[in-house]
């Protein structure tokens, strides 16, 4: 008894300091005083705020379409590379540690080696923008994309894509009928991590966007003079949508679960 | 499904993005402003620049100091997870899981509010009456709000890896360890301990790589420069030297690379037992 109300007592301290900060972020998101550390009445003053921040705002869509189209675009690479590195046998570790190297490696390394070659392929041209900061999403989602896929690729049948052929698939339909049903919530769980990586990621589209802001930049430039009412606002929103989101996946991953055992 | 066609567009994609540009950054650090071969970026760092010297071994303190505050408190977390029935086990590891999906920079600003002069723990301990009025916490710009802001960014990235390899050892193997006399104490470090080294390693891995080249955290929260920073500068900032920054880039990967090597040999044979 003892014990467990220990352990308790633990747990609740980690999650108090987990979450005390988000938590003061809302609380304060909703007061009314100009100075924001002092509760000065409840109103949606710091809402109101944000939504006449027209940068903020357009920078959060930045960062939506960027962690969207980046992660269809690994979902793509990585898939077809897990099908490619698959068949590979003496070399698929090498390849694999090379594809690796983006997140292995430390954000800033990544970061300014992208700069470097971005700069030296579109400088003249159409310089830094929102396309490098798209590539350079890809290039370090698509790592993640693959250490998803491949698990799920080698536990499939073989035999199955050999079949598809056998009654007369030709090979992109067999690959688009029958292997990629096998391997869709692979790659959906790719998507995601690809969706939340982006969405978080500082560093790298820092040194890869030129003036294009992410979100995450421009809270950081913001940030230069002070946290803001309008940030609390925002963080209060993102709380929520992160929340439901999650709240969703779980929802449909225990209904699935509950399907699978009674069918099993 | 026996083509390896699939693979090429991602062998040419990571020869554009991932290994040239690598190269890129070794090239720099062998050259000067005017292109020629140099050792001296190297020589800077390792022998004649004393404060670039102090500046790694001082990230290399702060980052050793996070990790192992990590591990310490993510450990009996994960064993209290893997205790509870399956519908606890998900609720508590979506509570993991919600902090991380906020932004990161968010999450900084969050500890500003929190440390800053006149912020919430200000006011907290003006209140309680442990600071009289005007005075300010002693936390805020010191290394020890860094450790704190480390700690509280990645604390989810060490609890996770050991939590799935804790979850995973079955019960049979607690109850053999007690028919045959251990106590719960020596479960835990002759069972439990070793067979979770893998969930520890790549727990261990993803804490001290972004600790060790952490950027905006020291800065925003100490007031000073960890590695992350100081690459940071050379290429953004006052520092205006690509050169010495694709340098002190390198030997920092080098450094990384070389201690993830380390630690997964003491992983080798360690997968097995379970599987």
């Amino acid at each position: 008894m003892m014990r467990k109300s220990l352990s308790w007592l633990y747990l609740g301290l980690v999650f108090l300091f987990l979450y005390a900060p988000i938590l003061i972020m809302i609380i304060l998101s909703f007061n009314g005083s100009h100075n924001i550390t002092v509760w000065g009445g409840f109103s949606l003053q710091n809402y109101e705020n944000l939504l006449h921040k027209q940068k903020a705002i357009e920078s959060l869509w930045n960062s939506l379409f960027i962690a969207l189209l980046s992660s269809l675009g690994s979902c793509v690479l990585g898939t077809l590379a897990s099908i490619g590195l698959n068949n590979l046998k003496k070399s698929r570790s090498l390849v694999m540690n090379i594809s690796n190297l983006p997140i292995i490696n430390p954000e800033i390394v990544t970061g300014v080696s992208l700069m470097l070659i971005f700069s030296f392929l579109f400088s003249g041209t159409i310089g830094l923008g929102f396309h490098t900061v798209l590539l350079a999403h890809i290039v370090f989602n698509t790592p993640y994309v693959i250490l998803n896929v491949m698990p799920r690729l080698r536990r499939m049948d073989q035999n199955l894509y050999e079949a598809a052929l056998d009654l007369g698939c030709r090979p992109v339909r067999a690959l688009w009928q029958v292997v990629m049903p096998e391997l869709f919530p692979a790659i959906l769980s790719g998507f995601l991590i690809s969706f939340t990586y982006s969405m978080d990621d500082f560093i790298i589209s820092y040194y890869t966007g030129g003036t294009f802001q992410t979100f995450s930049v421009f809270i950081y430039n913001s940030l230069k003079k002070g946290p803001q009412d309008w940030m609390l606002a925002l963080s209060g929103l993102l709380f929520v949508a992160v929340l439901s989101i999650l709240i969703i996946m779980n929802v449909h991953d225990i209904r699935q679960e509950k399907r699978e055992a009674r069918n099993a | 499904m026996k083509s390896k066609k699939p693979l090429i567009p991602y062998l040419i994609w990571m020869a554009i993005f991932v290994v040239i540009p690598l190269g890129m950054i070794i090239v720099n650090a062998f050259t000067d402003k005017s292109g020629a071969f140099t050792l001296e970026n190297l020589d800077r760092i390792f022998f004649k620049d004393p404060t670039l010297r102090y500046n790694f071994l001082n990230s290399l303190r702060v980052a050793l100091i996070s990790t192992a505050l990590c591990l310490v408190l993510a450990y009996p977390i994960a064993l209290i997870m893997a205790r509870q029935k399956p519908s606890t086990q998900r609720l508590l590891h979506f509570l993991i899981m919600l902090p991380m999906w906020m932004n990161f920079v968010l999450r900084i600003c969050s500890w500003l509010l929190v440390l800053q002069p006149d912020g919430i723990l200000d006011v907290f301990l003006r209140n309680v009456g442990i600071l009289s009025p005007g005075e300010s916490n002693p936390v805020y710009m010191t290394e020890t709000a860094v450790i704190l802001g480390i700690v509280y960014n990645y604390l989810p990235f060490m609890i996770l890896p050991i939590y799935t390899t804790v979850a995973k050892i079955p019960q049979s193997l607690y109850e053999a360890g007690a028919d045959l006399g251990c106590s719960r104490w020596k479960v835990l470090c002759k069972i439990v301990f070793p067979l979770s080294v893998p969930g520890v390693i790549s727990g261990l891995t993803m804490v001290f790589v972004p600790a060790m080249s952490s950027f905006v955290i020291s800065m925003k929260l100490g007031g000073f420069a960890l590695m992350g920073d100081i690459i940071d500068n050379y290429y953004k900032g006052t520092g205006g030297d690509p050169h010495l920054g694709a340098a002190v880039s390198i030997v920092l990967m080098f450094f990384i690379i070389l201690s993830i090597a380390l630690m997964n040999r003491f992983d080798k044979d360690d997968d097995v037992v379970l599987a």
